[in-house]
């Protein structure tokens, strides 16, 4: 077979594009769990309670998308510091399996919810990624992905610059460094506990917001977060920058498995990459042995 | 009474601490710490010395430990309620054992992370990071590097800055010579001597080495199996038979390395993971 390099690079490219998600995701991910060590399963559900959020501001109350938008990242977040206020605060001192069982409840009472509220039906996202064709040399991009990914970068860079030099960002790092240096610090703990998962959540609706608007959203969109873990555990669970290169390795890896073996091939690739990854590297590409060797 | 109570920033009186509700680690222990004096806490391995600074600075549930009788006061307040970010702010800082600096932030944003415990606070001065360089100029230099990459007697500074920024009224130092040169130690104690003199800042020195923490402080005490055997004045203690026979003889490389264990162990336990 002659090797069509032009289709390979459209392929790579727009995987590597829907990477971004899984990227932004995974950020939110890594948020949680480098502040709390809680192992959040429930990142799925939560990106999927993030667009059902956004449905119901931008498709049932009619809000213009520049006010429901914001007020669906909003409301997540205050979702957020409720589920880590109610459900994980409780846990604190607890052994880390608790959290983690707590965490597959909440995915399937966020689920349970959604279906309640609005039904087990696949849903169209109000339209609001430009649509007109984006070409880089010969290769055509589907808008949707490419916006999609710009957006996940926008965040992606403004989370690490708020991170690096907003104060709080100081106190997360801290926190997550040495948690008893933290206290002995003066900073207030079960406070960063909370900013952790109410930026979580936001990040995860931005995403649930962009994958909902590429592909519909259901009450099954949680399986997103399988692929989300994968990525965190390629990245190693602790490392923010391994979320970010997991995240588009495996979109990558999806992406090409998908075009030359498949769609149905898709996720056993994903998986392949992470069994691999993890016999040359037990605490993925950047995660620090420290914590693992607990 | 009322005199003698307000001479006094820190009163332990008569407390327990029990571990994992199982393992007793102090037994009525009471002790008192002047206003800007620097009181020496010394005892052998196990004794309870570090238990005891937990207890004083509220750390104890982190490693399921419980005050299960007693008191203590700091400045006349009862602190049993208070989280320990809130006695932060009201200035009891906590050098912990083993230095604790956080290691993938900069020095700098070590202190920047300790001006939290300026926040809230009344009479607040801003943050003086200066003032930190000024006794600390090796990290000045170190300023923007990763505090992880310090070397052992550095990160001792550091933990120290940290705790200078919190403008403390009592400084709870835990071994600030563990696992560091002689030379450097010197260094270091004389620093401290500076602090509480040009600071006012009341000590509580918790140390292994006896010699070089009653070269600085006023008075000590000395604790064994988690309660005060001896207590005195500084001169009286390092001139004092016993003392000298079993405390001032002790510290050579083999115990420094057990210690490094248990700092070692510790430091894997956290309250979440
Ligand atoms: N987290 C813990 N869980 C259970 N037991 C503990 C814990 N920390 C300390 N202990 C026990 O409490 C006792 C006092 O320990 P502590 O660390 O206060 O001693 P120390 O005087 O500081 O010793 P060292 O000089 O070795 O630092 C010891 O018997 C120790 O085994
Ligand atoms: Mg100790």
């Amino acid at each position: 077979m002659d090797m069509d390099w032009g289709y390979l690079f459209e392929v790579s490219l727009t995987s590597v594009m829907g990477g971004g998600l899984y990227a932004l995701a995974g950020l939110a991910f890594v948020m949680v769990y480098k502040a709390t060590r809680v192992v959040n399963l429930a990142i799925g559900e939560m990106l999927m309670a993030g667009s059902y959020l956004f449905f119901t501001f931008a498709a049932m109350w009619a809000l213009p998308l520049w006010l429901a938008i914001p007020a669906a990242v909003l409301a997540s977040g205050v979702l957020g510091a409720v589920i880590e206020r109610t459900m994980i605060r409780p846990l604190l001192g607890e052994p880390p399996i608790s959290a983690f069982m707590v965490t597959i409840g909440l995915g399937s009472v966020l689920v349970g919810l959604v279906e309640m509220i609005w039904s087990a039906d696949q849903r169209r996202l109000p339209d609001f990624l430009p649509t007109q064709a984006i070409t880089v040399g010969d290769a055509f991009l589907a808008p949707k992905i490419f916006w999609g990914a710009v957006i996940a970068s926008v965040f992606i860079t403004a989370v690490l610059l708020v991170f690096r030099y907003w104060r709080g960002g100081v106190a997360l790092r801290a926190t997550a460094s040495d948690q008893a240096a933290a206290y002995a610090v003066g900073i207030n703990v079960p406070r960063v506990f909370s900013l952790s998962w109410v930026v979580s959540a936001m990040l995860a609706a931005v995403s649930g917001i962009i994958v909902g608007s590429i592909g519909g959203i259901s009450s099954s969109m949680g399986v997103f977060g399988l692929t989300v873990l994968v990525v965190v555990i390629v990245g190693g669970l602790d490392s923010v920058l391994g979320a970010l290169v997991a995240g588009l390795l495996v979109g990558l890896v999806e992406g090409l498995a998908g075009a030359y073996l498949g769609g149905e091939y898709k996720l056993l690739a994903t998986f392949i990459v992470l069994v691999f990854i993890l016999m040359v590297r037990p605490y993925g590409l950047f995660g620090t042995r420290e914590i693992e060797r607990l | 009474m009322t005199q003698n109570a307000t001479d006094l920033v820190l009163e332990v009186n008569n407390i327990e601490v029990v571990y994992n509700k199982v393992v007793q680690a102090l037994r009525g222990l009471s002790l008192a710490v002047p206003r800007g004096e620097i009181v020496a806490l010394l005892g052998s391995n196990g004794a309870g010395k570090s238990t005891t600074l937990k207890a004083i600075s509220n750390l104890l549930p982190l490693e399921d430990g419980l005050l299960a009788s007693g008191h203590i006061r700091f400045a006349g307040q009862d602190t049993a309620r208070l989280a320990p970010q809130q006695l932060v702010r009201l200035g009891v800082s906590h050098v912990m054992e083993g230095r604790h600096v956080f290691e993938d932030l900069t020095v700098e944003e070590n202190l920047v992370a300790s001006t939290y415990a300026l926040s809230g606070r009344t009479n607040a001065a801003k943050p003086d990071f200066d003032l930190v360089y000024e006794y600390f100029p090796r990290l000045f230099e170190r300023r923007k590097g990763l505090a992880g990459y310090l070397s052992g007697g550095e990160q001792q500074m550091l933990a120290i800055g940290r705790a200078l920024i919190a403008q403390p009224t009592l400084m709870l130092l835990d071994e600030p010579s563990l696992g560091i040169s002689p030379k450097l130690t010197e260094d270091i104690f004389a620093i401290i001597a500076r602090i509480n003199a040009e600071r006012a800042t009341s000590m509580l020195l918790v140390e292994q080495n006896a010699t070089v923490a009653l070269a600085v402080a006023h008075r000590g005490y000395i604790m064994e199996g988690g309660k005060i055997v001896i207590d005195g004045t500084a001169e009286r203690l390092a001139s004092d038979a016993d003392v000298r026979e079993f405390y001032l003889g002790m510290g050579g490389g083999g115990e420094a390395r057990s210690f490094k264990q248990l700092k070692h162990y510790k430091r894997r336990k956290r309250w979440l993971s």
